[in-house]
């Protein structure tokens, strides 16, 4: 082993003691030595008359900006510093690629006009977006018409592999989520009712929460963290690998095959979710009480029985094709609006989330404000 | 090839010994070896899919090879790690596209290397040093702030260069650098190539395809076919050679040309 590589190195600057103070540099000038030589230039190279190069050993071309600097100062000629045969090819070719004209350093704005900036384009971004969605949707609409009136231009493969993917490997998780947070609220109302003596009333309180509410919210919550975001992925790296432009090439229509398939595919397995999500909901509920409450099978089922009509299943239910087409329409949306970069990939798929959150919970709340007016 | 190991001949930067590379059950090298002379721009040509990257990627320590030995600056690489420690100081790497980070401006890029490894650097002379980088790559100051996406192909080419050349290294991996460039861009490319090699004193070990590249700038050519290096030496040597690929390769109507524009040119 015996060229490790030589980091014991020496390189300096020094004026010259002796008559004339020409600066003197030796030793290597190199990568490792710039800290270093970097000080050193700053502080001699005002003040010597000239530049003695001979006794530099090793040079690369961060060594050689280096010596350049010096020579800007001197205003010497670099032919004359005496440096090796070997380094004045390096050199001269740092040297006439670099000229020391920067760029502008970029001008910093008032911290105020930055904020007001800042808030002044989120706003017109939301504007924007918000824009940008229902012409989305309405181009939606229209080829799904078309689709309704020209069955065999489903996508029928794509259609089922998605249902696959969003509905029934979500199942699982859901059934967990919806079992637990049904746990909690019997849990709940079992301490606020216990006092009261009412504890009957919590099968109608898992009831209600789960088959107007909880169900189909707890659905759409996990559906838009799981799938919003797969959607928009999915749809973002093939933009950005330009397959969409190779889609419209093809003379195909991106709409119909990307994003049909998942709106449909989202329109069928939201709701058969959400029903999986209440029933388990109930079934935590259940567990629950049975366990800590004086009631049995028997009793929870008579009164389920007695409180449930379909109303109140219907309250529920209507709200799910809305969010699925919601949190289908938005992920596939930001996934087409990624511009090319991993970064634009990964902000895009936090929109996504973000939004379809957000519009399924206002959507949600709207709802139960006008159920509630209407007396349902 | 007695000397295995125990004695480094200086003018050797790489030495591939019996590299083995198996993916299950596909054989891609078989006791391939290889050596890369110091100061040479080594030319890596081969048929698609004959394992010229998974060659550069087993000498980079992005992968362990299935068996062989390599060695690099006289150091045995007995592991990735190693192989990548020893790399990421003294070896620069261009990949195909520029794997430029797309969220970082051209002079990030650049200056990444510099921070991650001489943190003890000021801001400012980073900064220096990246700016003579990025113009040495023959690029103009003003690409610095810019976004690697707002570049043509040609430029981000330039700045993976720039990128690879930030810490100094005395050995250059290229994978097919001018793939992508129209003929003069990739002319271009060539001849800057040439000229840093020859001011830095690089090593190149540049995988292509590209014929011009080969007659314009190479010093050596290796030739990868049925899982080993078929033949590596001057390029004058290696197209005389008798084997179906190398003549297909260079006796075809593309190596014709490259070989006549050489000769008028030079």
């Amino acid at each position: 082993m015996s060229t490790a590589p030589q980091t014991n190195t020496s390189a300096d600057l020094v004026r010259d003691s002796g008559g004339d103070g020409r600066l003197v540099a030796t030793g290597d000038w190199i990568l490792d030595n710039v800290k270093r030589l970097d000080k050193k230039v700053d502080s001699l190279a005002g003040q010597g008359s000239g530049l003695d190069a001979s006794g530099i050993s090793r040079l690369d071309a961060s060594g050689a900006l280096l010596l350049e600097r010096v020579f800007c100062r001197t205003g010497q000629d670099p032919a004359s510093a005496g440096l090796s045969g070997q380094w004045q090819r390096l050199f001269e070719a740092v040297d006439s690629a670099c000229d020391d004209a920067h760029e502008p350093e970029p001008e910093h704005e008032p911290q105020w006009r930055q904020v007001l900036a800042r808030i002044g384009m989120a706003t017109v971004e939301v504007a924007q977006s918000t824009r940008e969605l229902s012409n989305f949707m309405g181009i939606t609409v229209l080829r799904l018409g078309r689709t309704v009136l020209q069955p065999n231009r489903l996508r029928l493969t794509s259609t089922v592999h998605h249902m696959e993917q969003t509905g029934l490997d979500a199942a699982p998780l859901l059934i967990l989520l919806s079992g637990l947070v049904g746990a909690v609220v019997a849990f709940l109302g079992a301490t606020v009712l216990r006092d009261f003596g009412a504890e009957l009333f919590v099968i109608d309180l898992v009831t209600f929460a789960f088959l107007r509410e909880f169900g189909v919210l707890l659905t759409a919550i996990l559906l838009a963290g799981r799938t919003a975001s797969a959607f928009c992925a999915q749809i973002g790296m093939m933009k950005s690998r330009e397959e969409i432009d190779a889609i419209r090439t093809l003379g195909l229509d991106e709409i119909e095959v990307l994003v049909l398939p998942r709106l449909i595919a989202l329109l069928v397995t939201l709701p058969l979710l959400a029903f999986i999500a209440t029933i388990a909901g109930l079934a935590g509920g259940l567990i629950v009480s049975v366990l800590t409450l004086d009631i049995n099978l028997t009793m929870f089922l008579d009164r389920v029985q007695q409180t449930v009509t379909l109303k109140h299943y219907l309250v529920g239910m209507i709200k799910a094709p809305i969010f699925a087409v919601v949190i289908a329409l938005i992920g596939c949306l930001e996934g087409l609006r990624v511009r090319g970069t991993a970064q634009s990939v990964g902000e895009h798929t936090t929109t996504a989330v973000v939004r379809s959150l957000t519009m399924v919970i206002v959507i949600d709340a709207l709802a139960a404000v006008y159920f509630m007016e209407i007396n349902w | 090839m007695s000397a295995v190991g125990d004695q480094h001949d200086p003018d050797l930067v790489i030495r591939v010994n019996g590299l083995d590379n198996r993916f299950g059950s596909d054989v891609v090298h078989q006791g391939l070896d290889l050596d890369v002379r110091r100061g040479e721009i080594l030319g890596v040509v081969g048929g698609s899919g004959t394992g010229k990257s998974v060659l550069m990627r087993s000498i980079l320590g992005l992968m362990r090879p299935t068996g062989g030995s390599i060695e690099v600056f006289g150091q045995r690489l007995n592991d990735p790690d190693d192989a990548q420690r020893i790399m990421s100081r003294r070896a620069g790497v261009l990949f195909q596209d520029g794997a430029l980070f797309s969220s970082l401006t051209v002079l990030e890029n650049v200056e990444l290397p510099l921070k991650s490894h001489r943190p003890d650097l000021s801001t400012q002379l980073r900064r220096d040093l990246a700016r003579s980088k990025i113009q040495l790559s023959g690029l103009p100051p003003t690409t610095g702030p810019k976004m690697p996406s707002e570049l043509s192909g040609g430029m981000r080419k330039r700045v993976a260069l720039a990128r690879a050349l930030a810490l100094e290294p005395e050995l250059l991996f290229l994978d097919e650098p001018t793939a992508g460039l129209d003929p003069i861009g990739a002319a271009e490319f060539d001849r800057l190539l040439r000229t840093l090699q020859r001011a830095l004193g690089l090593t190149v070990f540049l995988i292509t395809h590209d014929l011009d590249t080969l007659y314009a700038i190479c010093d050596r050519v290796a030739v990868i076919a049925d899982r080993k290096i078929l033949a590596a030496g001057p390029l004058s040597e290696i197209e005389r050679l008798d084997h179906e690929w190398i003549k297909s390769y260079f006796h075809g109507p593309r190596a014709r040309a490259a070989r006549h524009q050489e000769t008028t040119q030079g």
